[in-house]
């Protein structure tokens, strides 16, 4: 009881420092528009889509898929953010366990990487794409699972590390290769086999591909069947929370 | 019951031991001093106590609960107070305390009036509902006090909590700290490099050094113990000076400490013609000469052979003369 008090006031502050930061949620708002109006648009007008679909529709999934990445990503920062400025220490030494406080940056980070997905979602109108409610009520949980996963991703990491300016390194070494071979920009189907492995391993793309099922509903033939998503995306999301806990019960 | 017990508490990072086989007991109720150079294991033997560090053998009790055993137990029944800043600076003042409580589980009927109480207490209560970023450093200190409190701990730990504030600040620290003992059943674990503070403050002081306890008495008792009156000479040849002193056997210890010699005696009056005729006969030049009672920081320079803050520059010789009496 008290352990899930304390894994709610630690997902509440995480929340509640996000918000506040104004400037970055406005960044984050232009950047996913960026990339769906002027690169959408340019380059699909120059490419033939062998989909069906127009390209800016089909991206767009895969940028819902970027932004829960890229936000969960950076708010894995905060772990490091904590433990330079001192806050760390005062939630080590509360009676509460390494595991619930993991949990509930974690959950923090995932409502933060949501919030951002969800303003991204409503972004659709602009590109024709409809979001009905049935729609929103199926992607939300989907997000979740996307999230929890790229979450815990950036928390491990920074469990290993100290400082700010290497955790954004290795940030850029993890995002892009992850979002670039997810399926979010093209399709994965043409590429060459070698390629295509990494592909494959890569859990972001699973998540890009159910999105695209839910949002794009029946319009996209899907790469693999939904069932098979959710149970790779799920899987990942368990090693991951397992690597992270145990990453942060290491240190001291 | 004592508000802690150390058995044999002992600290090893890799072969060297930070903190040997140290017992202490601690009873119930006002301040007990931790003090001791830089290095000399304060630290590590209070995050052992805190249980953030786990002792490599021995244990201690603290409000009854045994560290290695209960650390969940130890944590509920106290407070610390770090050294560094640890408030959350885009959350508000009370914020900050609304989350202590919830990670220490104060129960939600208290948990109003328990933030209200330690606000007022170190006077930020119209200050609650703003964001720590805009907090100075003293009223940030004031909120990790009362941080430290919210949940009613037996035992608080405070870690050099004036370091770094400005006189005024500092009083008004000690003061709610006063207040503090006055209304409340609790004991405070203190460490701290101003050695006033501790003199006047503490029932008990612990002299801690490379890991071991080197004394532990009431403040008056261990200035008493060393006995006499402390000559503190500046001269332009400290350590001939010392050897020459030495040699005449006049003096109980004489000791350098920074640019000083000081020279403890039985009788200053009678001793110091002596001090200044060696001087003297061995053409050394005297910049300066003062005498005083023995202060805690002979004691502690008694005990550990430095100066609390050696080389601590302009402070340190600032606090010197303000407590030092001229010579008469």
């Amino acid at each position: 009881m008290s352990e899930l008090r304390g894994i709610y006031t630690l997902w509440q502050r995480e929340i509640k420092r996000y918000l506040r930061e104004r400037t970055r949620l406005a960044s984050s708002f232009f950047q996913p528009l960026l990339w769906l109006v002027i690169f959408g648009s340019g380059l699909g007008l120059s490419i033939r889509s062998s989909t069906g679909l127009n390209y800016q529709e089909y991206i767009f999934p895969g940028i819902i898929g970027q932004t829960l990445l890229f936000t969960s990503m950076f708010m894995g920062i905060s772990l490091i953010w904590d433990r330079q400025f001192g806050f760390l220490k005062e939630i080590l030494v509360a009676p509460i366990s390494r595991i619930s406080i993991f949990v509930g940056k974690m959950l923090g980070v995932s409502t933060d990487s949501m919030i951002q997905g969800m303003i991204v979602l409503m972004l659709g109108f602009l590109i024709g794409v409809k979001i009905t409610l049935p729609i929103v009520i199926k992607v939300i949980p989907l997000m979740l699972l996307v999230t929890l996963g790229t979450a815990c991703i950036g928390l491990t990491l920074a469990c290993f590390m100290d400082s700010l300016e290497s955790y954004g390194t290795i940030m850029t070494f993890v995002n892009m290769p992850m979002f670039f071979l997810s399926g979010a920009l093209f399709p994965v189907n043409n590429l060459p086999s070698w390629l295509q492995w990494v592909v494959y391993v890569n859990p972001l793309t699973y998540g890009v591909d159910a999105l695209r099922i839910v949002i794009l509903d029946g319009a996209y033939v899907s790469s693999f069947p939904l069932y098979m998503d959710l149970t790779i995306i799920i899987a990942f999301d368990v090693f991951m929370i397992l690597a992270g806990t145990y990453s942060f019960s290491l240190r001291k | 019951m004592n508000a802690i017990e150390t058995m044999d508490l002992t600290k090893k990072f890799g072969s060297l031991t930070v903190v040997d086989s140290v017992n202490i007991k601690v009873e119930q109720g006002g301040i007990f001093g931790l003090l001791g150079p830089n290095g000399a294991g304060k630290s590590t033997i209070i995050s052992m106590l805190c249980t953030i560090l786990k002792p490599t053998s021995g244990t201690a009790l603290v409000n009854g609960y045994d560290i290695v055993k209960f650390p969940s137990q130890v944590r509920k029944s106290i407070g610390i107070v770090f050294q560094d800043p640890s408030v959350d600076d885009r959350l508000t003042g009370k914020e900050n305390l609304e989350m202590h409580a919830d990670l220490y589980g104060v129960p939600a009927s208290e948990k109003r009036s328990q933030i209200d109480k330690v606000l007022e207490l170190v006077e930020l209560s119209d200050r609650g509902n703003d964001l720590v970023r805009n907090y100075s450093s003293g009223m940030r200190r004031r909120l990790e006090i009362a941080r430290s409190l919210v949940h009613t701990p037996k035992v608080l730990f405070l870690d050099e909590p004036t370091i770094g504030l400005d006189p005024q600040s500092r009083d008004h620290i000690w003061s709610y700290i006063r207040e503090l003992l006055k209304t409340e059943d609790i004991t405070i674990i203190l460490t701290t490099h101003y050695m006033e503070e501790a003199d006047k403050l503490c029932k008990q002081v612990a002299i801690v050094d490379r890991g071991q306890i080197v004394a532990l008495d009431t403040p008056e008792s261990l200035k008493e113990k060393l006995g006499g009156e402390t000559i503190t000479v500046k001269s332009q040849n400290n350590p001939l000076y010392v050897e020459k002193i030495k040699e005449a056997g006049i003096a109980k210890s004489v000791v350098i400490a920074g640019d000083e010699v000081k020279v403890t005696v039985d009788s200053a009056h009678t001793i110091l013609p002596s001090i200044v005729n060696i001087a003297a006969l061995n053409h050394i030049f005297i910049e300066s000469i003062s005498l005083q009672e023995p202060q805690l920081d002979d004691v502690f320079l008694h005990y550990t052979g430095r100066a609390l803050r050696e080389g601590g520059g302009k402070e340190l010789s600032g606090m010197g003369a303000i407590m030092r009496r001229q010579i008469r």
